[in-house]
């Protein structure tokens, strides 16, 4: 007798709350007689491992765990599938912070001086932001210097903690320019990290998505098919979903696409963080 | 009919500074899929807004288009911001006195909802043990409640505590005494309310108002009577086992109606007596001033229960012989003490006397058995106010602890 797994789903612990959301969700597909488990990484680049090797059918990717999943698929001859993702996830950008009175008014000014950014493996608030400016012809490290907030390294940034960090060393003069992703500039002017006014945005990055549902070739499709059916049955309007919905922070499921991972991909390259075969490049990164 | 777009203008406001608030207010009475035009003049304002829309649901479309005017763009209303009204219901009225405005037997979710409010559906499920409307109810407390909150007096400018104390030193040895006495008993008087306070269901928010005041009222007793016994330098008396005992069976009594009744309506109202008697016999100023205040307070308390209790009697026939019982439960359980502290009946005496001479002491001793007599048929009265007979109200009446509460 073959006993089958239920469909097993990789997820990141940046937060105790992860698994209270994925409980959640466990009972919740158990209503709907689809069986559901979930098994929790301590490192996105174990989870994505761990994928490939199947130990899990879907993995819940941070856009640089996408990047990897899909890079370590195509080098082993596979391929990766973005199923479903977050409301919240699609066209995000990252902003580049500096106090209002400074002086600064052009990207082209932050040669020679300090900007902050999130951890090192912050998709939002190091990778994609220090791209843009390279691209700006300001090369990180060289043209100006970069001052990073690790927290939690390895979890891409998940943790708030980062940024909010980047941006108190902005407000306390210790940095020239912070880089944050979009909506943390409005929950950190709301909370009162950054004072009324404080600031203002010297760049914005280019459209991005966040997050995703990854798949793997031999994922077993009719499964995937009604596990993403029933993702992006979950109304907002419910009641007894709605609480996951916003611990999870969003609205609604959509479709997973994958046009929103190609500034990434290029920032990926760019500063040299993974490879093409998905191997880890960036030198003393935690395992 | 293609209604009316509504332009909001932010000014300089950006939404790291509340222009959200100002979105909202123009969103709320639009329908999903309603837009509304966003003018202003922040710098980053195209950027906050997108990160905000995507943020809450709903759509954003930016222009530069000279047919739009000076909007940068438009909010598409989403459907996610109003989804926590469906399947709300309203909980009750505000108004206790509204048809329908005190639901029998609330339920749970509305857990800590203000009575009257719309309730999203789900979240926690308090268990509140007095959550049935029969058991707790009386349109009495809303009145009574408002008459405590207008009634709170300060302990340190409502008694003279300056006031000088002439009489003799052993007087104010049996004052000391009765003070001890006194403060021990509205221990019991602020616990016994204190413990049923967090049990009702907030949805009878008045039941709770009274109780948590009576807690305030008999807070402060316990400090009037603590500073008048300290006044002239003494220490505090004796704390009798006997004393102790009877007031535990206060505590012991789980059920909120016959807790109820057994302090407030056989106990409180035997201290309004006693304190009536204070405030009339003591020899000093300060004691028949804080006599008379408490004594008010403690009237209060008894209304209330009597309020509660008549009204429960009425909706539940059987009540008044689980009362009863309690009566004589009390009455074996406290068969084996002492009574009444001898040291605080001989202080009574002392105290109405005001002074050690047998002609005094007569009076005193007189004036504590009028005060005996007058606790006794007080109580009958009450106890025939909830229904019992002539000769019920007698038997209970003598039932009663010897300790007065």
């Amino acid at each position: 007798m073959t006993i089958t797994r239920p469909f097993t789903l990789g997820a990141v612990a940046y937060d105790p709350k992860v698994v209270t959301i994925w409980e959640g969700f466990k009972d919740w597909f158990a209503t709907r007689d689809f069986a559901f488990d979930y098994v929790l990484y301590s490192s996105y680049e174990a989870q994505a491992e761990a994928h490939l090797a199947g130990d899990v059918d879907v993995t819940w990717d941070s856009p640089l765990a996408w990047v990897r999943t899909r890079r370590l698929a195509a080098a082993a001859g596979r391929e990766a599938r973005a199923v479903a993702m977050r409301d919240t996830d699609q066209n995000l950008t990252s902003v580049v912070l500096v106090r209002s009175a400074s002086d600064i008014i052009d990207v082209a000014q932050l040669a020679g001086r300090a900007v902050a950014t999130g951890a090192i493996d912050s998709p939002q608030a190091t990778l994609l932001p220090l791209a843009h400016l390279a691209d700006r012809g300001l090369d990180p490290g060289t043209s100006f210097t970069v001052r990073r907030f690790d927290v939690m390294v390895t979890k891409h940034g998940d943790h708030v903690g980062g940024e909010r960090d980047a941006v108190r060393a902005l407000m306390d003069g210790e940095v020239d320019a912070a880089c944050v992703i979009d909506g943390n500039q409005l929950l950190f002017a709301k909370e009162g990290t950054i004072a009324p006014d404080a600031v203002r945005v010297l760049s914005r990055t280019g459209v991005y998505d966040h997050c995703t549902m990854t798949v793997l070739d031999d994922a077993p499709r009719f499964i995937v098919e009604r596990f993403i059916e029933l993702l992006l049955s979950m109304s907002f309007d419910d009641p007894e979903v709605r609480p996951l919905l916003e611990l999870e922070g969003l609205r609604a499921w959509r479709p997973g696409r994958t046009s929103g991972y190609e500034l990434l991909e290029q920032a990926v390259d760019r500063l040299g963080f993974y490879g093409a075969d998905g191997t880890i490049l960036v030198e003393g990164y935690p395992r | 009919m293609t209604r009316e777009r509504t332009t909001v203008d932010l000014g300089a406001l950006g939404f790291d500074g509340g222009a959200d608030v100002l979105v909202k207010l123009a969103l709320a009475d639009r329908q999903v899929g309603d837009e509304i035009a966003v003018r202003g003049e922040h710098p980053d304002l195209a950027g906050h807004v997108a990160t905000w829309c995507r943020q809450q649901g709903h759509r954003w479309r930016s222009t530069d288009s000279p047919s739009d005017g000076d909007a940068i763009g438009f909010i598409e209303r989403g459907s996610a911001v109003s989804a926590r009204w469906i399947g709300a219901e309203r909980c009750g009225h505000a108004d206790p006195t509204t048809e329908g405005a005190i639901d029998a037997a609330p339920p749970a979710s509305w857990g800590l909802a203000a009575r009257g409010a719309a309730v999203e559906p789900g979240g926690p499920t308090p268990q509140f043990r007095l959550g049935v409307r029969e058991e707790v109810w009386t349109d009495r407390a809303a009145p009574l409640y408002a008459q405590a909150a207008a009634a709170q007096w300060d302990p340190a400018t409502a008694v003279d505590w300056s006031a000088p104390i002439e009489h003799d030193l052993r007087v104010e040895a049996a004052i000391v005494q009765v003070m001890t006495f006194l403060i021990e008993n509205e221990e019991a008087a602020l616990v016994v309310p204190a413990r049923f306070l967090g049990q009702i269901h907030p949805h009878f928010r008045e039941i709770q108002q009274f109780l948590a005041v009576t807690v305030a009222d008999e807070a402060r007793h316990i400090e009037v009577f603590s500073r008048r016994a300290t006044m002239s330098g003494h220490d505090l008396a004796l704390s009798t086992v006997g004393g102790r005992t009877s007031l535990q069976t206060l505590l012991d009594e789980p059920d909120y109606a016959t807790a109820s009744f057994l302090l407030s309506v056989m106990g409180e109202g035997t201290f309004v007596s006693l304190l009536g008697f204070l405030e009339r016999h003591a020899p000093d100023s300060s004691t028949r001033r804080i006599a008379h205040l408490t004594r008010a307070d403690e009237a209060r308390h008894v209304a209330f229960s009597l309020a509660h209790l008549e009204r429960h009697a009425h909706v539940e026939p059987d009540l008044r012989s689980r009362l009863a019982r309690a009566v004589e439960q009390r009455h074996r359980a406290l068969q084996g003490t002492a009574g009444l502290n001898e040291d605080v009946f001989d202080a009574l005496v002392v105290l109405a006397a005001g002074d050690i001479t047998p002609e005094r002491v007569r009076t005193g001793w007189q004036h504590v058995q009028a005060l005996q007599v007058e606790m006794s048929d007080a109580r009958r009265a009450r106890l025939a106010r909830l229904g019992f007979t002539a000769g019920e109200s007698e038997a209970l009446s003598s039932l009663h602890t010897r300790n007065f509460m």
